[in-house]
């Protein structure tokens, strides 16, 4: 033992004594992670928002967050002897004359865009790979409210420098709130203290972006990962991976190793791009004041599709009674964004619902094995990126040299056309791959080698699938479910079921759910297929080394599929009278 | 370090208290049979280290020796800050090299067999959730919450009232001048009286009606603007009354909003967008549309300000506008409707 290392034991025992800390290292150093990049996506979040931390605290050294007017003095010299709030010009003194000033800046504003990109592409993996399913649901809801903080949290930094790009955004906004019906007028009044621009906002957002958001956030994310780390992480199928077990690296050393690691080369990338990549150079902009504007001004990413439906909704607006109802702002500034996040946060409940599927799921589903989730999701994507392409339409009608009218009418159309195109499509491209699953479990692959037969016929010849792709593909024998059974209006007893209309919705819509779907082969198809892929290929190797392996293919949850007993799925439930 | 980590688990999967996964066969690295590819592994983990700390003594020498104005011209870049440009390749490097070398190190070192840990159900045993509700029932016995109603119904009670004091106090947010009744007071007027002289923003210098060509376009704001702004110290009376003054032949003009609220072709109008507010200064002189640059709706001003397209509902207030004896251009009374975004109260 090293001294280093003797100190550290005294160290650990000291703690021990005190907080017996041994009893949960035991069991943690020796935590399995499963491998996979689409797992780094949350990392990449994490860590981008300890960068968020460890430079915002810096800005807070630096940034003096009050609207009092002052004559800029600082080393800029185009904005020399300007009148502007002492925001800004702490921010012009932050990116000139406080040394890695602007590089603080940089640093914070690329890590807040890849927290935010981060948080999103993480929570489409979560979906697409059905990980919200029981027993994570309280994480799903979690990672919905992480990203809505995380939108608050940059829309409000956004705010800070109180250049004119930031003062546009917070004249948005307010005309947003004002347009909340009974307590617009109001609740505006009551954020900006008065009228606006005021001389409170700028302090007001300060406390909300430096305190409030980061420190729900902080405390969101340990319960998120407090929560990964019980329930331990999902994984992809492959081979002897199960719903019962984990396959990957133990935290000590290797998983501590890569992940520490990572942290450090998302960290090294945000300064790298923080020195070479300018962003937000708010002095192009100059101050604001509430009478100018610049041109073609883009808020952040992030705000894109809201500002898209700002841009595509039709100008309705209804004025009776001596009260005005801007519904041209109140849908879809307010009401859609407040609908398609609850959405989001429900829909585990929802799904689970409709598929009646109770079981705790560990392995993750390919995308293809549940064709309608997946073309939901397509839709949904579809949705986001034309509100997307509305956020950008001046650019898009100078760049491309179209009308603006006529982008916007196209995408008036489009949004109510297109998604649930983009859902028959992806649809049908899942159970296209399906199929494909099926026929390589059936018959092998087909190796592209073409044999000519002693008759003379030309034939393909189709090879056993390798271990882990058979693995993959079968994962879909372990997960099936069928859909739930129509329930009857009375029970034998003849008393009338009371739930009968919601019941009926439910196994109607779980009908929906796995209509189509390519029924899986039998164990004992397989089985044969591969075998005679085997044969077909000339080779005698044997497919599975472990014999036992494939007896116990193992059931989880559902308890359908038993050691032997060849039966699909279907067959099994039936012999059951359809009970699980 | 090398000869643990590379040789004594390579080949067989690690088993203490965890399972290796029996189906995959493991393909040794070239690390793992052969000690020269693995002592250059080991250097080369060393070398990103090494380097780490070699950048870090570079972002000090940075620092201190860079001058805070010093530009350089970077291919692709342009013309760069010297300083943040150094300091930031150097403080990248160093963090990044750390976290290359400890991946590196796990790829190549570091055993790289998958192992197995089961899972264990997540609901608690039944007898652990009998004991629970026990534990529960007890409590509520002894406590005599279900006995004693009265106390159970007052402490609920005084639990939802409790929070008020919190809410009320955010009333304040907003500090009410005694003389404005409630907001929309605040948001109906603008600082434009009759007979206010019209002022170019930016230079104050009052317009007469031959200063501005048919065709021409001006941002405009009342003759007190900067005095009423030095008095509240906030840009909030800038916000209501900016305008845009244009001049147009008077055959031109379709529509106004009140009679004769032109002169000679010269109409005002409030430059407060009435979608959500942003200011628009984007005027086609030949069609008279006003574009607004954040969600494009735009405006006819030969027609009494009307929407023609994008999202806003309602026309842009028009200032009825004269001159005075001097011949300046002059507001002949404040905005017969509130400017800017809508608000419920408005009407
Ligand atoms: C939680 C996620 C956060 C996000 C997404 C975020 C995002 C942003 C953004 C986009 C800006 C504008 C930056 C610019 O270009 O100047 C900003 C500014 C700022 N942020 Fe954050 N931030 C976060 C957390 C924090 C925290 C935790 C602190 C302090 C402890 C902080 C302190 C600041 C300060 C002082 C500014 C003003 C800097 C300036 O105007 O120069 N931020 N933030
Ligand atoms: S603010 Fe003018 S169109 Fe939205």
């Amino acid at each position: 033992m090293s001294t280093v290392e003797k100190v550290g034991a005294g160290a650990g025992t000291y703690v021990d004594q005190r907080l017996g800390s041994n009893r949960f290292l035991k069991r943690s150093l020796s935590k399995v992670f499963p491998d996979h990049w689409s797992f780094m996506l949350g990392e990449i979040a994490l860590y981008s928002f300890i960068v968020i931390l460890l430079t915002g605290t810096y800005l807070t050294l630096f940034y003096k967050p009050s609207m009092v007017e002052v004559i800029y003095q600082g080393s800029y010299v185009p904005l020399k002897g300007i009148a502007m709030s002492e925001a800004y010009a702490s921010s012009l003194d932050i990116s000139f004359d406080v040394r890695g000033g602007l590089l603080l800046r940089q640093m914070h504003h690329w890590a807040a865009l890849i927290f935010v990109a981060a948080v999103s592409v993480h929570l489409l993996r979560i979906f697409f790979t059905g990980a919200f399913r029981k027993p994570r649901e309280f994480n799903w809801i979690i990672g919905v409210v992480l990203l809505t903080l995380a939108l608050g949290a940059g829309f409000s930094g956004y705010s800070l420098p109180d250049d004119l790009l930031s003062g546009t955004g917070l004249q948005i906004a307010r005309g947003i709130v004002q347009a909340i019906p009974i307590i617009g007028t109001w609740g505006a009044f009551l954020l900006f203290g008065g009228q606006f621009p005021g001389d409170d906002f700028i302090s007001r957002i300060y406390s909300v972006h430096i305190l409030l958001i980061p420190g729900l956030i902080l405390a969101l994310v340990t319960v998120h990962l407090m929560m990964v780390w019980v329930q331990k992480h999902t994984q992809f199928p492959g081979p002897g991976r199960t719903n019962n077990n984990v396959v990957g690296y133990p935290l000590m050393p290797v998983y501590m190793a890569k992940a520490g690691g990572f942290f450090f080369i998302v960290f090294g990338i945000i300064a790298l791009l923080g020195g070479l990549v300018s962003i937000n150079p708010i002095w192009i902009f100059g101050p604001y004041t509430p009478d100018q504007v610049s041109a073609g001004s883009q808020p952040d990413w992030y705000i894109g599709w809201l500002d898209g439906m700002l841009r595509t909704m039709p100008n309705w607006e209804t004025a009776v009674g001596g009260i005005t109802i801007s519904w041209n702002v109140f849908i879809p500034a307010v009401v859609l964004p407040g609908l398609i996040f609850t959405a989001m946060a429900l829909y585990p409940f929802l799904e689970a619902w409709v598929t009646g599927d109770k079981r705790e799921h560990h392995l993750l589903d390919r995308p293809r094995n549940a064709p309608v989730r997946t073309a939901i999701g397509v839709m949904s994507l579809t949705f986001y990126m034309l509100l997307w392409i509305g956020g950008a339409n001046d650019i898009i009608a100078t760049t491309f040299d179209l009308s603006i009218n006529a982008i916007t009418w196209f995408l008036r159309v489009a949004l109510f056309v297109l998604p649930p195109l983009a859902f028959v499509f992806t649809k049908r491209v899942c159970l296209g791959l399906q199929r494909k699953d099926r026929d390589k479990l059936l018959h092998g692959y087909e190796s592209g080698r073409i044999l000519r037969l002693p008759h003379g016929e030309f034939v393909e010849v189709h090879e056993p699938l390798d271990v882990k792709e058979r693995a993959i593909i079968e994962s879909r024998l372990m997960t099936d479910h069928a859909p739930l059974p129509m329930p009857a209006s009375v029970d034998a007893a003849g008393v009338a079921n009371k739930h009968y209309r919601v019941k009926r919705l439910q196994a109607k819509l779980s009908r929906v759910w796995y209509a189509d779907q390519i029924p899986a082969p039998t164990m004992a198809e397989i089985e044969e297929g591969q075998h005679h892929a085997a044969h077909g290929a000339l080779s005698e190797a044997p497919l599975h080394a472990h014999a036992d392996a494939l007896e116990n293919v193992p059931f989880h949850g559902g308890v359908l599929h038993t050691p032997g007993e060849e039966k699909t799925n279907q067959e099994q439930l039936n012999d059951r009278g359809g009970h699980l | 370090m090398t000869d643990v980590n590379t040789h004594e688990h390579s080949d067989h999967p690690v088993t203490s208290g965890r399972l290796p996964v029996a189906d995959v066969p493991h393909k040794p690295r070239r690390t793992d049979v052969d000690p020269k590819a693995a002592r250059r592994a080991e250097r080369q983990v060393a070398g990103m280290f090494t380097l780490s700390v070699l950048f870090v003594i570079l972002f000090v020498v940075a620092y201190v020796a860079i001058p805070k104005d010093a530009n350089v011209y970077i291919p692709v870049l342009g013309l760069v800050g010297a300083m943040n440009l150094a300091l930031g390749v150097t403080m990248g490097a160093a963090v990044f090299l750390i976290g290359a070398g400890a991946i590196q190190w796990a790829k190549k070192l570091m055993p790289d067999v998958e192992v197995v840990q089961e899972r264990h159900e997540l609901a608690s045993e039944p007898a652990d959730t009998a004991e629970a509700v026990d534990q529960y029932e007890r409590g509520k016995e002894e406590s005599g919450f279900a006995g004693y109603k009265i106390i159970r119904r007052s402490l609920l009670g005084a639990l939802a009232l409790f929070p008020i004091p919190l809410i009320v106090l955010l009333r304040d947010l907003w500090v009410q001048p005694t003389d404005t009744p409630n907001p929309q007071a605040e948001l109906e007027t603008t600082i434009w009286r009759k007979g206010s002289r019209i002022v170019v923003d930016g230079s104050y210098a009052p317009v007469k009606a031959s200063d501005l060509p048919v065709g021409g376009l001006i941002s405009a704001v009342p003759e007190n603007m900067m005095e009423v702004q030095e008095e509240e110290h906030t840009l909030n009376a800038r916000g209501k009354a900016a305008i845009l003054v244009v001049r147009m032949q008077p055959d031109e003009i379709r529509s106004q909003q009140g009679e004769n609220w032109d002169y000679q072709g010269i109409l005002a109008y409030s430059k407060i967008c009435t979608h959500v507010g942003c200011p628009i200064s984007l005027y086609e002189q030949r069609t008279h549309h006003l574009l607004c640059p954040c969600h494009q709706s735009t405006f006819d001003l030969a027609d009494s300000g009307n929407v023609i397209f994008g999202p806003a509902a309602r026309r842009m207030p028009q200032l009825p506008i004269g001159v005075d004896e001097e011949g300046y251009l002059v507001a002949l009374a404040d905005f017969a409707e509130p400017v800017g975004p809508s608000f419920w109260e408005r009407g």
